[in-house]
């Protein structure tokens, strides 16, 4: 019963989507203002009903209610809590509704918080977004109903697959969509901004918030998936170039570049066009994430075929999106005109240099990623890309963007001098190459991955810092007063401080881990040690264990420094019975300058088991890296100006409300 | 992440061996380290996409064996990939060859920069063609005036 209301919500949200894709559009095309009104409680009608259908979702996996059929072959009736939660997403049509109820969910916030917005785009918008809410409505509602029931409920049910029964990578997708759904705003705008013909700096303070927040999810997402990844899949890799992955980083890099260049329509009024562009980028990279992936398309051909109908619908949907938005976007980009001048050397220059790298990067990812697809279509022949290609063809393009970063973040709007802007930041870049030089000496020659690594990480970290000390006048007034400057500082700065700062840190990690990285693979014996970068390293015991849904062969390590145990560690095989399949769980002893990485494998015919043993340097600083860059994200995102003094079309001068930099 | 799902469904499932085995690793540390440079670059050919060095699948363990083998028997690296790629195709290669068929491929992201770059600096020349002279203020005056606007 409750299932069927769950089901009927989501066609009142269909319903209520289509209204609001046609009322409002067609009232601020005719200026009648009540037909532009029906937009906000129509958003929050759909965003209410939505919510209510993944409630009825989730409360079908919380009570295991095997009747409902996405229940029977996801979850099972011994798992966790938590997993019977996370498992309403952990699933293509749960998913889905978990990508529209965010959908609605912003819709809902624009509506509800959009006071300030004037009517007629406010309008355009939420029908834009109610457009691409219809799309998703309808692929769920035609090709995949989560609230599908069995007519014979099994006695219980399938489980979800063991790998999602993870923190963290229960808590990913969630991550992810908000990301993805965050740039559908900012693609929303930017189709409404196309069909009234105005772009400005109020647009932009608009825009640049859910970017930010894309961005900002994205980041956390993408992190956890490889944190996860990290310590699950039982080899310590951490980032692989795989086709999902990358669907998911080429939005990441398209919305970096969005939300610099919306900065400069903010506060200098032109790249109008170009930011226009890349936010239907961005947004079309989202859609490509989110349903190419499932289409299978991506990893052959083949894969297409298995559901027709699904294949088609996902194209239908990438088509009108993406098609009609740039084909709008062709008979309308004119009308946008940009009146603001800069020369070549300037802190819009520089930003121009951002965008140029991250959009080649990304579609040289795109290239790679979509290329086996391609050679297939075109020729036949079946070829892979991999992590080789890729590390040789993107890496590029991030050293040219960690090597202007300090110097453009610092320059002026408008007309910038090089040779000034340089002179603070010449002891910066000798340190930094001093310091690459040192790591170079140490490792004693070998690959120069590190050392450039290390030169880049520390050029954009001390970049940030002489930045900061420079804009509250460090060491050059009294403390009292650098500290009230501190204060002072629009939390916008401090944003951009942490993300760069974070870049930096990520940079250095990258560098390390892949460099430096050290392994061990051998047979041991209850009782038996090596010596491992200093260590001892003793196999104490071996358990079978028992777990609420799995079976566990637990073994207990033990890490010696000069015979005293500074840690244990217990990597473990699980097998979980209900789905016919083995995971790994890594015993890992993380520090500041090196993780400890053991997984056991399987007993050998001879006796004893096979064990494999990583060093894995800075591995910590990947993640603190993200959440740096993502903590930027966030303060920049609480800003002053996104919360009061909100948006209006009538500040004439957009520098005027934000104090110039 | 559903890449993993999926390899490991393709993978895990059927055979029970973790990736690099024991028994595997050559005596000759020199000779090892070259094989796990060559695993590195070899697709496994029925996983989603990792290489043999990380794959638990039967066919991926056989390569590494075939690798090993190879270096034993005295081939360099580029034969010992060939070797491969002979008896499994260019499908097992992670690395496209720079080959006719891949060009487009290797030389998108130079094309892609020039035209990009080439793009940008006639934006940014034609954005500066009617710019102000150069700020006028002299360094004092403009300390004078930061000091007045209170930065």
């Amino acid at each position: 019963m409750l299932s069927e209301l769950g089901h009927i919500a989501l066609i009142l949200a269909f319903m209520v989507a289509i209204v609001q894709m046609i009322v409002p559009m067609w009232g601020a095309h005719k200026g009648w203002s009540d037909w532009m009104a029906m937009a906000v409680p129509a958003a929050l009608v759909q965003f209410a009903l939505t919510g209510l259908a993944f409630g009825v979702l989730m409360w079908a996996f919380i009570t295991s209610d095997f009747s409902v059929q996405l229940v029977a072959s996801n979850s099972h009736s011994d798992k966790p809590m938590l997993y019977k939660v996370t498992g309403t997403w952990g699933n293509h049509e749960g998913s889905l509704l978990l990508w529209v109820l965010i959908l609605t969910l912003f819709g809902a916030m624009v509506a509800w918080r959009g006071g300030n917005l004037p009517d007629g785009l406010k309008a355009r918008v939420l029908s834009v977004q109610s457009a691409i809410a219809v799309s998703f409505f309808a692929f769920m509602l035609f090709t995949s109903n989560p609230f599908v029931r069995l007519l014979n409920p099994p006695f219980d049910g399938n489980d979800l697959n063991p790998l999602l029964q993870d923190p963290g990578l229960a808590f990913h997708p969630p991550f992810l969509y908000l990301g993805y759904v965050g740039l559908s705003m900012a693609f929303s705008f930017a189709v409404a901004a196309l069909i009234e013909g105005k772009v400005d700096a109020a647009w932009a303070r608009w825009v640049r918030p859910w970017t930010l927040a894309a961005w900002m999810f994205l980041t956390i997402g993408i992190a956890m998936g490889s944190w996860w990844a990290y310590y699950e899949l039982g080899w310590g890799g951490w980032w692989f170039w795989d086709p999902v992955e990358n669907a998911s980083f080429m939005p990441w890099l398209v919305s970096a570049a969005l939300l610099h260049s919306a900065i400069v329509v903010e506060k200098r009024d032109t790249l109008k066009t170009w930011t226009i562009f890349l936010a239907i980028l961005a947004f079309s990279f989202s859609l490509i994430g989110t349903f190419i992936v499932r289409s299978g398309v991506i990893t052959s051909v083949h894969a297409f075929a298995n559901d027709p109908t699904r294949g088609v619908f996902i194209l239908m949907i990438l088509g009108v999106a993406i098609g009609g938005a740039l084909t709008l976007f062709a008979a309308r980009a004119h009308v946008l005109k940009s009146h603001s001048v800069f020369a070549p050397i300037s802190r819009e220059s520089g930003l121009v240099m951002n965008n140029l790298l991250l959009v080649v990067a990304t579609f040289v990812v795109f290239f790679g990623t979509v290329w086996p697809l391609i050679a297939e279509l075109t020729s036949g022949r079946k070829v892979s890309v991999g992590p080789p290609f890729f590390d040789l063809a993107f890496t590029p393009f991030m050293v040219g963007l960690a090597a202007i970063l300090p110097i453009f973040a610092v320059m002026p709007w408008k007309r910038g001098n090089l040779s000034k802007t340089l002179q603070p930041l010449w002891g910066v870049m000798a340190l930094s190459v001093a310091f690459g030089a040192l790591v170079w000496v140490l490792q004693t020659g070998g690959s120069m991955l590190a050392p450039v690594g290390a030169t880049l990480g520390l050029w954009i970290i001390l970049g940030v810092k002489l930045e900061v000390a420079q804009r509250i006048k460090l060491f050059k007034v009294p403390f009292s007063e650098s500290w009230r400057r501190a204060v002072n500082l629009p939390r916008a700065d401090w944003g951009k401080a942490y993300a760069h700062g974070g870049l930096g840190i990520l940079f250095f990690a990258i560098a390390a881990i892949t460099a430096w990285e050290t392994e061990d693979l051998r047979v041991m014996n209850i009782g038996d040690r090596f010596t491992m970068g200093g260590y001892d390293i003793v196999l104490e015991r071996v358990e079978d264990l028992r777990g609420p849904n799995y079976q566990s062969e637990t073994a207990t390590f033990a890490l010696e420094r000069d015979g005293i145990i500074v840690a244990r560690m217990s990597p473990e095989k699980r097998f979980y019975p209900v789905q016919q399949m083995p995971t790994t769980e890594a015993g890992i002893d993380r520090s500041i300058t090196r993780d400890l990485y053991v997984t056991i494998g399987d007993r050998q015919p001879q006796g004893g088991w096979a064990v494999r043993t990583y060093i894995k340097p800075y591995a910590n600083w990947l993640w603190v890296g993200s959440i740096v860059m993502s903590f930027g994200g966030l303060l920049s995102l609480t800003d002053r100006r996104y919360r009061v003094g909100a948006p209006t079309r009538k500040a004439k001068t957009p520098n005027a409300a934000v104090p110039a930099e | 992440m559903m890449r993993l799902v999926l390899i490991l469904i393709a993978c895990l499932m059927a055979v029970q061996l973790w990736a690099v085995q024991p028994d595997e690793v050559l005596e000759d540390p020199a000779l090892e380290a070259r094989a796990r440079e060559i695993s590195k670059v070899l697709r496994c050919p029925i996983c989603q996409s990792e290489n043999i060095d990380e794959s638990n699948a039967g066919v991926a363990r056989d390569l590494r064996l075939v690798v090993r083998e190879r270096l034993v028997a005295g081939d360099s690296d580029p034969e010992v990939i060939d070797f491969v790629v002979a008896r499994y195709g260019e499908y097992v290669l992670f690395n496209p060859r720079f080959t006719l068929g891949n060009a487009a491929l290797w030389f998108a992201g130079p094309v892609f920069l020039l035209i990009g770059g080439i793009i940008s600096w006639l934006f940014i020349r034609r954005r500066s063609a009617s710019a102000p002279p150069q700020d006028s203020l002299s360094d004092d005056e403009r300390a004078k005036l930061d000091q007045l606007l209170g930065d």
